[in-house]
């Protein structure tokens, strides 16, 4: 290959669709290529770098749909600088993108089993494309089921395609909440307090699981309970990231590099270290 | 193995005094050259017009923590080991921008940094060193992503290597099996040979563009003595290495003893300074910074060392992963000499003693790993003890 290679470090320009606020701190923004009609294929479970101009880069998991990638979906919290900046742009404003990176949720590698996701707040956003993509070709699978908890009825993310997926026959839907108010009548509780009663075939299950990393130590634990096995289990891991391409060094996790080898890790291999504090 | 015959034929004698010849083959080949010379009280690598530049008659002393120039008692020109700097600085800089932006109407435009590295001459380049290089290739140009500018600068080095004629107090190469002689990896190799009537390297060609310039200096070949004697060399290093680090299963040692209590020691002794990852010539850590001018009409990123001893480094929103120094140091060695195979096939430490030598307060990797191993085979005392106090 002769041709000028690649440079994974300089972001291309797209720009913003669409921006619309899910709850007091989180949004989605839809994008579209700045450099003509693009797509930019991606796996369920991806992340790109989002460069907004002279502030900085962040890395954010892709919420849209693999199936159609023509636009970019991308949901997050407003937790620093960068994250509000991206707030606050406009339909057309531009900005960088790099992208996508890693490894995504073993969408493909389940069918024929039962599918469980549980999702923890903002965790629901990176596993969204998996769902997508399990609907998209339904027939594959066995029983699928989503369990998702938030703090509150308010922090609840993609509240009207939830209520959709709650109607279908072909998909189970639960919903958990830390504290409630007095109208809300669903479940309360962490989201862990859901496994026990799901309906799934735990010996024929794939779960994918996505929420911070306490969440998800006991969802293991919870899901290990019901006879999950451990290889069957996938977490979405989070750390430091500044380049994506595995240079900076600043995600490892043990010998894992999180943007090439993860996000999504297999539990049974990097169970040694989850145990493990400050790794 | 190459024949003795072979070998005869590969190598050939430059004198002392004809030292210059390579540098004026290497310029006249629009090489720039960079080499070791002495500066602020230490070796360290710089621009050099001419042998003159170089160290002569100058040797360090190494141990934990300390580093001093003395003169020697000849006039050799690489009768040091290594100092502050490695090659890193020039094939991986501290310091380089990776893009431009201009803000244009409705958007911005990015303009990725031209990539037309100097052809660049490297004097005196260690084994351990041409095997760092060969690590950060790994790193760089080994994955599912190349780095681009990293190609090109390793592209346009052309290596000089030196066959250690000196063990620092620090060096543990034999143990890495990275020294002291360079087997492969460089353009030309040097041996120094001091006698007491003469002075001369041994010179062989180790890639084409070596054997090329070699041919154009027209030189005599070594005979059966000088290639004896320069093995002579090698020998006498290798059998005075200063330090030694038993590498036998180190990888599963480390991973069986990210508990182990050394940690806490060793982290009440660690500044988290850093120093370590400045100058072991393999930390290949970056972190980016994105600066803007006043008016916001241009903008651009750049990369710049960065090391595992921060606390951003690991800073995710809501604080840092590893917020002791205790985690930040097992994260440094445990990196260096364990997962590092894991990730690139090879260990990350190559022996050359930096980290111990200019550790502030002396920090021995090869200490520490001693420490970890012995703590499991000692007659089991403290580990349950301290297991249990905390």
């Amino acid at each position: 290959m002769s041709a000028t290679p690649i440079n994974p470090l300089v972001p291309e320009p797209w720009k913003v669709q669409r921006v619309h606020r899910d709850t007091a701190d989180t949004f989605t923004m839809e994008l579209e290529s700045a450099g003509g009609k693009r797509e930019l294929p991606f796996a369920a479970g991806q992340f790109n770098m989002l460069y907004v101009y002279g502030v900085g880069e962040v890395p954010i998991s892709i919420s849209g749909n693999p199936t159609k990638p023509s636009s970019i979906v991308h949901t997050t919290r407003e937790v620093g600088p960068v994250t509000s900046a991206l707030r606050k742009l406009k339909p057309s404003d531009h900005l960088g993108l790099r992208g996508p990176f890693g490894v995504g949720w073993p969408v493909v590698e389940a069918r024929g089993a039962d599918v469980v996701i549980v999702a923890g707040g903002i965790g629901l956003a990176p596993l969204r494309p998996a769902l997508y993509q399990l609907l998209a070709a339904r027939n594959y699978y066995g029983k699928v089921v989503l369990l998702y908890g938030t703090r509150t009825p308010a922090d609840i993310l993609f509240r009207k395609e939830l209520q959709n997926w709650h109607s279908r026959f072909d998909l189970e839907v639960h919903v958990t909440v830390d504290r409630a108010m007095g109208n809300w009548n669903g479940n309360v509780g962490v989201v862990t307090t859901l496994i026990p009663r799901a309906p799934f075939d735990p010996h024929s299950t794939v779960a994918m699981v996505c929420g911070p990393e306490v969440m998800m130590r006991f969802t293991v634990q919870e899901l290990e309970k019901r006879g999950v096995g451990l290889e069957n289990i996938y977490l979405s891991m989070e750390r430091n990231m500044k380049c994506a391409a595995g240079f900076c060094g600043h995600c490892q996790f043990g010998p894992a590099f999180i943007c090439r080898d993860g996000p999504v890790f297999r539990y049974d291999h990097v169970q040694p270290l989850m145990a493990v504090r400050e790794v | 193995m190459p024949t003795g015959d072979a070998q005869q034929s590969n190598s050939s004698i430059l004198d002392r005094s004809q030292l210059d010849l390579l540098f004026g083959a290497l310029a006249e080949r629009g090489y720039h050259i960079v080499g070791p010379r002495v500066r602020d009280g230490a070796i360290v690598y710089d621009d050099v017009a001419s042998s003159a530049d170089l160290p002569v008659g100058w040797k360090d002393e190494q141990d934990g923590g300390k580093y001093r120039l003395v003169r020697r008692n000849d006039e050799a020109v690489f009768g040091y080991a290594v100092g502050p700097h490695s090659w890193k600085r020039y094939l991986h800089p501290p310091l380089v921008r990776l893009w431009q932006a201009t803000r244009k109407p409705g958007g911005f435009e990015v303009t990725p940094e031209p990539i037309n590295p100097q052809k660049t001459a490297f004097i005196g380049v260690r084994s351990c060193e041409i095997h760092a290089i060969q690590i950060q290739d790994k790193v760089f140009l080994g994955g599912p992503h190349v780095d681009v500018a990293y190609k090109a600068r390793r592209e346009n080095a052309f290596l000089v290597a030196l066959n250690c004629g000196q063990a620092g107090g620090t060096c543990f190469c034999v143990s890495m099996k990275t020294g002291p002689k360079a087997q492969s990896g460089f353009d030309l190799a040097l041996t120094e040979v001091i006698e007491k009537e003469r002075h001369y390297f041994l010179l062989e060609a180790g890639s084409d563009a070596g054997a090329e310039v070699l041919s154009a200096l027209t030189l005599e070949p070594a005979g059966p003595e000088e290639l004896a004697a320069a093995e002579r060399v090698v020998k006498n290093t290798a059998a005075h290495m200063g330090r030694a680090l038993d590498t036998d299963g180190i990888k599963d040692l480390l991973y069986r003893n990210y508990e182990n209590p050394r940690w806490d020691q060793v982290a009440n002794r660690c500044l988290t300074c850093a120093n370590c990852t400045m100058v072991c010539p393999t930390c290949f850590c970056t972190t980016v910074e994105d600066v803007t001018d006043l008016g916001g009409e241009h903008a651009e990123r750049r990369q710049k060392w960065d090391s595992c001893f921060t606390l951003d480094f690991s800073y995710i929103h809501g604080g840092s992963v590893r917020p002791s120094a205790r985690s930040r140091y097992r994260q440094w060695m445990t990196h260096k000499l364990g997962t590092w195979i894991d990730q690139f096939g090879t260990s990350g430490c190559v022996g050359c003693g930096r980290c111990i030598t200019w550790c502030p307060v002396g920090i021995d990797i090869t200490e520490e790993t001693r420490a970890i191993r012995e703590s499991e085979t000692a007659p089991k005392r403290s580990a349950r003890e301290d297991a249990n106090g905390d």
